[in-house]
């Protein structure tokens, strides 16, 4: 049971490994600062929600989990607003999507 | 393990560091130092010190960013690219880094517990904690008991910096009193935070309650659990510095105004005081708390619960002090 | 010898001399603030190094486990305290460069030797 829990905690560890490091990969690759963002806040929920329930499966029923529950909303509340609050800030200050520049139309109008 | 993390994380520390001093825009300096706040916070809790890592990832993440963003928002985006001393600098820094690493080869191994650093004083404390004050956080023993007047004077320190920054800034600039009449409708426009972008606003409202009960939490539960009076401070006036950005700068005066500002900050330094001297009234010596009770190990508890709660206030008025003060100030 | 150990070591030496070449060469005053606070969390980064020991945990007693290591709770304590104390004094700096900001209209250090001068 023990050897079971390990196999699937360490297995949702290094997925969400690979998911962070897709975002990663992502935040350096994409041609501008939306898709740049895209990128990497997608893989980085997905990416936390996995790592964080790895770890759960490694602390038990315990108080260390019922803190990793709250963490865990915490990030799903918080990363998602400061992508939000980002786009919108820079959106606002003038930054436009590489396609709307490209067929030369303002998505603002 | 922890060592090859360890590497892993100073040489992004390191990149960072050397992106911070090689970017152009300030700005992009400030949110750079954030994640090396961060990383640095990461680094402490590696090498067991969770109680650092708190205080620096509340600090250096949190306030110290929107301090910096303040001054940005009241100097210059932009640093002109002028270094006239480029070559020497790098000579000596050059040099000195040197010296500083043949130096490392003569200091003692990393992790060898019967370093000189280990031998003296560090065990007696981590020995005798339990038998005077029976408390399981020995950071917050020696903070608020074994060195109480270390941490008397950091705070005063901490008051002191506060009260030069309300002397710098806390007075309006002479040109502006006579057009204050015709400067407080545009005040009010500026000073409405976020109040126009729906999300960020409503997350940020659910989030604040929260991060007030979590800074109570760490200031009460710091004897238990790494925590004490400086990292409460620093989250909880982070927690209403973010209160002031979604709300605007007059709501968050309105929650907690200047005066009660000002009595955080004396009051707190005034009562890690007093409890000195009610102490030596009781017969003891200045920052002995082991009469204030019958027992003298209540006594120290007690003692170590009131001068926490001291630093907090102090520590939450004086930034929070700090950042209206840098807030209040238009753009001149 | 331990490198990998050594490491720590070489990374303080490396980003205290990042830090106070930001001080030494750059012009702008908030720049060279960036570097001191840099400079000083490389010291932080000493002290904390230095209290470490090996298969040691951090120095909190937990119920029903007897005979752990701890690591050195005096540097924690110590450096606790100098983090707070480093962003007052830091603020205290960001407020001279604005007061400096408003008398000179700049806040590189060039010119404002330059206006000094005139």
């Amino acid at each position: 049971m023990s050897l079971l829990l390990d196999v699937l905690s360490w297995g949702l560890l290094s997925l969400g490994g690979v998911f962070v490091f897709i975002g990663g990969l992502g935040a350096v690759r994409m041609p501008d600062l939306y898709t740049r963002m895209h990128a990497a806040s997608l893989t980085d929920t997905i990416g936390s929600i996995l790592i964080i329930v790895g770890v759960m499966l490694q602390a038990g029923a315990s108080l260390a989990t019922l803190k990793l529950i709250m963490i865990l909303i915490f990030l799903l509340l918080t990363s998602p607003t400061a992508t939000n609050a980002l786009a919108s800030a820079a959106l606002i200050s003038g930054n436009l999507p590489k396609v709307a520049t490209q067929y030369g139309k303002d998505p603002s109008q | 393990m922890t060592v090859f993390f360890g590497v892993f994380l100073l040489t992004l520390l390191l990149i960072v560091a050397i992106a911070i001093v090689r970017a152009d825009n300030l700005f992009v300096a400030v949110m750079l130092g954030g994640i090396f706040s961060l990383l640095m916070a990461t680094i402490f809790f590696l090498l067991d010190a969770p109680d650092v890592a708190l205080t620096e990832a509340a600090v250096g993440a949190g306030i110290s960013t929107v301090l910096y963003l303040a001054a940005l928002a009241l100097t210059a985006e932009r640093e002109k690219r002028h270094t006239v001393h480029q070559i020497k600098a790098l000579v000596v820094v050059t040099t000195t880094a040197l010296l500083v690493i043949f130096a490392t080869f003569d200091n003692v191994q990393f992790g060898d517990p019967t370093a000189p650093v280990h031998v003296h004083v560090g065990p007696w404390y981590l020995e005798n904690t339990q038998r005077y004050m029976d408390i399981p956080n020995v950071v917050t023993a020696i903070l608020g008991s074994f060195r109480g007047y270390d941490t008397l004077g950091e705070l005063f320190v901490v008051f002191t910096a506060g009260i030069g920054v309300l002397f710098l800034l806390g007075t309006r600039p002479k040109k502006d009193t006579e057009a204050a009449e015709t400067l407080i409708p545009q005040q009010s426009e500026t000073s409405e935070g976020l109040r126009n972008y729906l999300i960020p606003r409503l997350t940020g409202r659910l989030l604040v309650p929260i991060i007030l009960l979590f800074g109570l939490y760490v200031q009460f539960h710091g004897e238990y659990s790494p925590g004490g009076g400086f990292q409460a401070g620093a989250i909880i006036a982070a927690g209403i510095i973010l209160y002031a950005l979604l709300e605007g700068e007059t709501a968050a005066l309105r929650v907690v105004p200047q005066w009660m500002l000002m009595a955080l900050m004396a009051g707190g330094a005034l009562l890690y005081g007093m409890v000195g001297v009610v102490g030596m009234l009781l017969g003891g010596q200045f920052l002995d708390y082991s009469v204030l009770a019958d027992n003298p190990v209540t006594g120290q508890q007690l003692g170590i619960l009131l001068i926490e709660l001291g630093v907090g206030m102090t520590v939450s008025g004086v930034l929070l002090s700090i950042f209206h003060a840098f807030a209040a100030r238009d753009k001149y | 010898m331990d490198w990998l150990g050594v490491y720590y070591y070489w990374a303080f030496a490396a980003l205290l001399m990042i830090g106070f070449y930001a001080v030494i060469a750059k012009s702008n005053l908030i720049k060279k603030l960036i570097g001191l606070s840099m400079f000083q969390s490389a010291v932080f980064l000493l002290y904390i190094t230095m209290g470490k020991i090996d298969d040691g945990t951090a120095p909190i007693y937990h119920e029903g486990i007897s005979q752990q290591i701890f690591s050195n709770p005096l540097p924690q304590v110590l450096i606790l305290t100098a983090i707070v104390v480093g962003i007052s004094t830091v603020a205290l700096g960001l407020g001279i460069i604005v007061r400096i900001q408003e008398e000179y209209g700049s806040i590189e250090e060039h010119e404002i030797l330059g206006i000094d001068e005139r």
